[in-house]
């Protein structure tokens, strides 16, 4: 039954049963004006519920009722017994009307004219019974003697029999009536229940249809309105009970043969079902947060001239009103965002060949503990390229970036805090206008939010939230002797891992990593983390991983040891602990101690800011996208071996040649191995340090070469050159490195190509640029011809916690001014084909938006009349090509000079 | 070995500036004697199975479970600047306090009994006095034998302060 109807059945049951004897009391005091006073409210509040529930046949007969009892609060009339009686006769057929509207949600059809002319004619000062003739001659209306005893009986029943005598031997409707007795549980959905089938009456006898024997409401018998707070402390309790009765059974569990076994197991389930019971009354059908929507999708499609269709299933799926009142707004928010970005315009589907009515579909259900709600529409999807422009527009990632992301990552950037507060978005990209909000939401109350996206065919949120917050389910793991609880909600699996097994931990250069199903899973280690002692790097002793998942970022925790999972009840970390993010929550386990909860978002979030990656990455999401970068682009890469650790690999476009060296040829320049190579030196680095030249061997090296430099790298043998996708999937500080990436299925580093370079140019370095690291990330626009160099320098300023855009022409780098985009500083070529680096340095100088970016140029030629050149068209500074600590100290001064002025 | 205390409570309200005498649990840490306001404490404690809380700040020693309730464990020793306990064997004692709802239990050496003391002899802390301890103190009491530290038990919780110094 409507919720609504059910809770004015019960509403009025109960108005219906004070005015009973309200009415009673007026008669024998007949000038109260607080009693009438407090009557005619009852009604009025009768009256104004029928109007607004849409029950025309009991409003107007509450409304002639207060018609009457308003002249009696005013004065006009005289409290009589016949007019008492006749209120009385008026609520005893609302309450008729009552039983047939619980019975079958609908007023029985008829009209009550006769007794509303009565009425009237009261109102209007005729005071006799048969006063109501005038207006309805049906019999009935003559029928009533009104014998002042009788109506002094308080019984309203019995009243009603009084004026029935002279009415038509009723219909044999009442049995019918009768049936709502049965018990029917008010929230249950509507099973219509039979229906009494009143024959259409002949003539307008609404008694018949509706009296039969005036019920006590059934409804009203069988809900009481409680406190919400009641409810609220119940569950308390109970939660209470719940951990008691969880210490009893870890009892027991030590003691084997204990004569409480059979009372505890008897307490064990009392002590469930009641868990249940108490939680069931917290329960409200997810309905009650949708009942808004109907109306504001109207609205919404009005507004935008969009026909939009909502589909809601489910609704009576039932979670804890706690969880329903703090979803609420965020699926309000979402359903319109799909209404207002997601669907189209009707001509606009129409030539897309759909249906011109958009539909949204809510679709909600329970599956293992956690509801599911799914918020789907037909629309246009998402538009990638859109979204991308937005990315880059924002600095969230460079275009060589994105370009290796999937679109499933890409997409998953309209979760990001910046996409929110660009009005833009909403009108190009299609959605965006507070879905961080939304997501932060949802992760508050330990849910997750997923989201699918076909271009044009439109797309689906798929929301994962508990079915309540009060108790949750958690598994308990070990690290370092110190126990802690995981909601399971966010366990995805457990693998055990050790060197014997099918999975053991590997390391890339200390950072763990585990293949899991060929994938290379990021592993967090729980003893680092909290900072509980350094783990010992034994990786043979027994470990488990739990595989957590956070949105769509997947990474393993490891743990000593994994317990059982445990019902347990979320307590709130005292204030002084607030601030550890790693927790969200303390409890009490069955044994008695105290134990902390992690929070899987909180251990996201702090294992990818440990995991090297330059920037302030805030959310997981965002680690998403980085650990995960450079994805779904093949490309031919160069395997190799080299010194200590797995396979090497460099991208195949930077390589130049592969070459056999004689180390017979090998001479020592400045201390430093050179070959002679057509004609010219060409320094050789080796990627182990340890190398030492071996004279009569050969030694393979990789030569990379830009205009007429070259370099040869020593490696120790080139494997293999497969063609497969270079994905980073974890990031790492050790120069040289990118970090590594599963190739040919194997853990591989990807070196840094425009580390060595510089090795075999400059001298070694000292550490490179640790202070970037804090800093917000800085925005680089990259301007050179040469391919090699922008391959060379984007990961080489990425790494150092630039934000890098990379074009390849002072034209392309002019259209991205006019595209609106800001930089911090431009570095720029001077060679270049077309516009030069000098005249493009002017262009920007002459520009309105850049003519206050810095501007660093970057050539091979650094002699002082160069940088002279540089200087007047434009540029703030000068770095040699091959200078890459030059270059980075550079942009570091140049961002601080550009800062402070 | 928790104990309810006696019921002194009540005796005197510390809130009204009249009344004279004030009843203070007392307690030392390294050879000092401290009070804390009667009214103010819930429970005195043994040892306690305490869990440690990662990433907290030092002074926070864990949290524990008394009577279905956590506590959090402040070890003052390290809240007032002073090494950490010498492992000498003795059982510790932990006196808990209730604020702004939620229970602390600090840790300390030992637990004496309750003084009721006399504003007469009370005085504000002197000027030479470590600003830690001034911070976390309202002032002193002059006894006979020695002097006892009042400790202000919000300002003791107060754990931002720490940070900045």
């Amino acid at each position: 039954m409507d919720d609504l109807l059910s809770e004015f059945l019960t509403e009025t049951n109960e108005n219906l049963a004070v005015l009973d004897v309200e009415l009673v009391k007026l008669e024998q005091n007949p000038n109260d004006p607080g009693l009438l006073s407090n009557i005619f409210r009852l009604v009025h509040t009768i009256k104004g519920t029928c109007g607004f529930l849409g029950l025309p046949r009991l409003e107007s007969v509450a409304h002639a009722g207060e018609n009457v009892l308003g002249k009696f609060r005013d004065g006009e009339l005289h409290v009589s017994p016949y007019a008492v009686s006749l209120i009385l006769e008026s609520l005893d057929t609302i309450k008729g009307i009552l039983s047939v509207l619980e019975a079958t949600e609908a007023e029985p059809p008829g009209g009550d004219q006769d007794l509303i002319d009565r009425l009237n004619a009261m109102a209007e000062g005729k005071e006799v019974p048969k006063a109501g003739a005038a207006a309805a001659p049906a019999p009935v209306a003559a029928a009533p003697e009104n014998d002042p005893e009788e109506l002094f009986t308080p019984v309203p029943a019995h009243l009603t029999h009084t004026l029935a005598p002279a009415a038509p031997p009723p219909p044999p409707t009442p049995a019918p009536v009768a049936k709502v007795e049965a018990p029917a549980p008010v929230v249950e959905a509507a099973a219509p229940p039979p229906a009494p089938p009143p024959p259409p009456p002949p003539r307008a006898e609404p008694q018949d249809d509706v009296r039969g024997e005036s019920k006590e409401s059934a409804l009203a018998q069988q809900t009481i309105r409680v406190h919400v707070d009641l409810l609220e402390n119940l569950m308390t309790m109970v939660s209470e009970l719940v951990l008691t009765r969880n210490q009893l059974l870890q009892i027991l569990r030590s003691q084997k043969d204990s004569e409480f076994a059979a009372p505890l197991q008897r307490l064990n389930h009392v002590t469930s079902e009641l868990q249940e019971g108490v939680m069931k009354t917290r329960m409200q059908p997810i309905g009650n947060a949708w009942a808004k929507l109907p109306r504001l999708v109207r609205d919404l499609s009005h507004e935008l001239h969009k026909k939009i269709e909502l589909q809601m299933l489910g609704a009576e799926t039932e979670l804890d009103r706690q969880v329903l009142e703090l979803i609420k707004d965020p699926l309000t928010h979402m359903v319109r965002n799909s209404g207002d970005h997601g669907l189209e315009i009707p001509a606009d589907r129409v030539a897309a060949g759909k249906s011109e009515t958009g539909r949204i579909t809510l679709n909600a259900y329970h599956e293992g503990g956690h509801i599911i709600i799914e918020i789907a529409d037909d629309g246009r999807g998402l538009a990638l390229s859109k979204i991308k422009a937005k990315i880059i527009q924002n600095g969230l990632a460079t275009e060589s970036e994105l370009a290796q992301m999937s679109d499933q990552q890409i997409q998953q950037y309209i979760f990001k805090p910046g996409f929110s507060t660009a009005a833009k978005v909403t009108s190009v990209s299609g959605r965006g206008v507070g879905m961080d909000v939304v997501k932060t939401n949802i992760e508050k109350i330990g849910g997750t939010i997923e989201m699918r996206s076909v271009e044009g065919r439109g797309t689906t949120f798929t929301i994962k939230i508990p079915l309540t917050l009060a108790i949750v389910s958690a598994l308990i793991v070990e690290c370092a002797s110190e126990r802690f609880a995981v909601p399971q909600i966010s366990v995805i699996e457990l693998v055990r891992a050790a060197s014997d097994s099918e999975h053991k931990i590997e390391r890339i250069n200390g950072a763990p990593v585990l293949r899991l199903r060929n994938r290379l899973l990021p592993l967090v280690s729980l003893q680092n983390l909290l900072k509980l002692g350094v783990a010992d790097d034994d990786d043979k002793r027994e470990t488990f991983i739990v595989v957590s998942q956070v949105g769509n970022y997947t990474f393993g925790i490891i743990v000593d040891r994994v317990f059982d999972t445990e019902e347990i009840v979320v307590k709130p970390v005292a204030p002084i602990l607030r601030h550890i993010e790693l927790f969200s929550g303390n409890t009490i386990l069955g044994d008695g101690s105290v134990i902390m909860i992690l929070d899987p978002n909180g251990i996201a979030t702090a294992s990818g800011s440990m995991g090297g990656t330059a920037d302030n990455a805030q959310t997981a999401a965002q680690e998403v996208a980085k650990s995960a970068r450079r994805e779904d682009d093949k490309m031919a890469l160069l395997l190799f071996s080299a010194g200590e650790g797995g396979p090497k690999a460099v991208p195949l476009s930077l390589v130049a040649r592969l070459e056999d060296v004689d180390l017979n040829l090998v001479e020592l320049s400045n201390g430093e191995p050179v070959v002679q190579y057509r004609g010219k030196l060409m320094p050789l680095v080796p990627i182990d340090p340890n190398w030492k030249i071996t004279r009569d061997k050969r030694q393979p090296v990789v030569v990379f070469a830009d205009g007429d430099r070259s370099m040869g790298l020593v490696v120790d043998e080139i494997v293999d050159i497969v063609e497969d996708r270079l994905q980073v999937e974890l990031g790492t500080e050790r120069q040289g490195f990118l970090g590594s990436a599963i190739i040919a299925n194997k853990a591989t580093d990807v070196i840094d190509a425009g580390f060595y370079l510089t090795r075999a140019f400059k001298d070694w370095f000292g550490n490179a640029h640790e202070s970037f690291e804090d800093e917000r990330q800085h925005r680089v626009l990259l301007v050179d011809d040469s391919p090699f160099f922008r391959n060379l320098l984007t990961p080489l300023l990425t790494v150092s916690g630039y934000d890098v855009t990379a074009v390849e022409s002072a034209d392309e780098a002019l259209a991205l001014s006019e595209s609106g985009e800001e930089f911090d500083v431009i570095v720029s070529d001077i060679e270049m084909p077309g516009m030069s680096g000098l005249d493009f340095a002017q262009a920007v100088r002459a520009s309105a938006r850049w003519s206050g970016t810095p501007m660093v140029a970057l050539s091979s030629h650094a002699a002082p009349r160069d940088l002279e050149r540089g200087r007047q068209a434009g540029f703030n500074d000068y770095v040699a090509k091959f200078d890459r600590e030059a270059l980075l100290l550079t942009l570091q001064q140049t961002i601080a000079e550009k800062g402070a002025a | 070995m928790s104990a309810r205390l006696p019921a002194v409570k009540k005796a005197g309200s510390q809130e009204i500036a009249t009344v004279k005498n004030e009843d203070f649990v007392t307690a030392t840490i390294a050879n000092q004697l401290f009070g804390i306001p009667v009214l103010q404490v819930q429970d005195v404690l043994g040892p306690q199975k305490i869990t440690r809380i990662p990433l907290a700040p030092p002074e926070v020693a864990g949290s524990l479970n008394l009577r279905g309730r956590i506590v959090t464990a402040i070890d003052v020793r390290l809240r007032l600047g002073l090494p950490p306990r010498p492992a000498d064997g003795k059982p510790v004692m932990s006196i808990v306090v209730d604020h702004k709802g939620e229970l602390y239990s600090l840790m300390v050496d030992n637990v004496g009994e309750v003084l009721s003391l006399s504003s007469d002899d009370f005085e504000r802390h002197p000027a030479t006095l470590d600003p830690r301890w001034r911070e976390i103190s309202t002032g002193i009491y002059r006894l006979k034998e020695t002097l006892l530290v009042v400790l202000d038990v919000s300002k003791l919780l107060n754990f931002a302060n720490i940070e900045a110094a």
